[in-house]
């Protein structure tokens, strides 16, 4: 134990771990392996935009009818709101890395905040879903797919789905199962990104970061651009798309 | 040595380029373009706006070249993904023999 690392661990930082020679290895080391558990969750993703991709392919009107029905400005709204909050965040990790702890916990709760005004405007949005009764399958007891259809001729109906030509009701519920899986995944991981927010906050008013030490801040950071990433697909795919099925 | 801290006006600047995007996703959205443009687009704008998140949110640009590479081949594996599955169903029409 006569290495370099031996005295290092004699001076070094408390947030040094015994494996590590020192703190730039061991910040190196988290970003590798948060960068790792990304991959996963890209390959994961991935599945569900192949299948989003399929499907459009094979029932392009049902998928642009299903698309319309989705609102764009809220949809727009959020996609504002994440790409603020991924600035915060970034924001976090620079104020952690100079050591300015107020604007530190500051960035980190306003990046928490952003974070469930996303989460609310989604419920709004899931529940007009619901009052339109587009939740797909029998996910809902007793309230099955069933959403009023607009005829021709009729008054419009903002709660109807207007059907395009060669649209079935069928293929629409298809459009929502992959509606709701993705957008649903994607709001599980913001459910589990502002707890680890949440842990972020607390541990940062502990003064447990500095300029030496703040790995999960950078590795939370990098989750939480990753779930931005995710929308920013998201967003034209499932809200903007659906307009020019016939093109 | 230590790690590389990204100024605060790169971080802005991305910051402004991403809400360009999206206004401009928006915009594009309303116009209908000929053939698949649209699409081609609506997704090259999102290609460029995650890219820009990556290399300087998520600082891989200043990261180590051992970061790169997992960035890459995670990338490189979802193509594959995508390209053996869409090489498999979009070819099956060209089958003389239909089978239902």
């Amino acid at each position: 134990m006569s290495s370099p690392a031996a005295t290092d661990h004699v001076h070094g930082h408390p947030a040094l771990q015994h494996h590590f020679e020192n703190m730039e290895q061991q910040r190196e080391a988290g970003t590798l392996g948060m960068w790792i558990f990304l991959v996963t969750e890209i390959m994961f993703f991935g599945g569900m935009f192949l299948a989003y991709a399929l499907y459009r392919t094979f029932y392009p009107a049902a998928f642009a009818s299903g698309s319309n029905h989705l609102d764009i400005w809220l949809g727009g709204f959020n996609t504002a709101v994440l790409i603020l909050s991924s600035f915060t965040m970034a924001m976090a990790v620079y104020f952690t890395q100079v050591g300015k702890l107020r604007p530190q916990v500051v960035c980190l709760g306003l990046t928490l905040l952003l974070g469930l005004t996303f989460l609310g405007v989604k419920a709004v949005e899931y529940y007009s879903k619901y009052e339109d009764h587009l939740i797909p399958g029998h996910v809902i007891p007793g309230r099955p797919f069933d959403p009023k259809v607009q005829e021709e001729g009729q008054p419009l109906d903002p709660h109807a789905l207007h059907l395009l030509p060669g649209a079935t009701k069928e293929k629409v519920e298809l459009f929502y199962w992959i509606y709701f899986a993705m957008t649903g995944m994607h709001a599980v991981h913001m459910i589990i990104g502002a707890g680890l927010l949440t842990y972020l906050i607390i541990f940062s008013i502990r003064l447990r970061f500095d300029p030496e030490y703040h790995s999960p801040v950078e590795v939370i950071g990098l989750y939480w651009h990753f779930v931005d990433i995710v929308w920013i697909f998201l967003f034209p795919l499932l809200y903007l798309l659906g307009r020019h099925f016939h093109h | 040595m230590s790690e590389h801290i990204v100024p605060v006006k790169v971080y802005v600047t991305i910051f402004l380029v991403l809400l360009v995007g999206t206004t401009l996703t928006v915009i594009a959205a309303f116009i209908d373009f000929p053939w698949r443009l649209n699409t081609i687009v609506a997704l090259t704008i999102a290609t460029v706006k995650a890219t820009f998140v990556v290399l300087y949110f998520m600082h891989v640009r200043y990261s180590t070249r051992l970061v790169w590479v997992i960035v890459i081949a995670a990338f490189f594996w979802m193509a594959i993904l995508f390209a053996f599955t869409l090489a498999d169903y979009f070819t099956r029409g060209w089958l003389s023999t239909q089978s239902g």
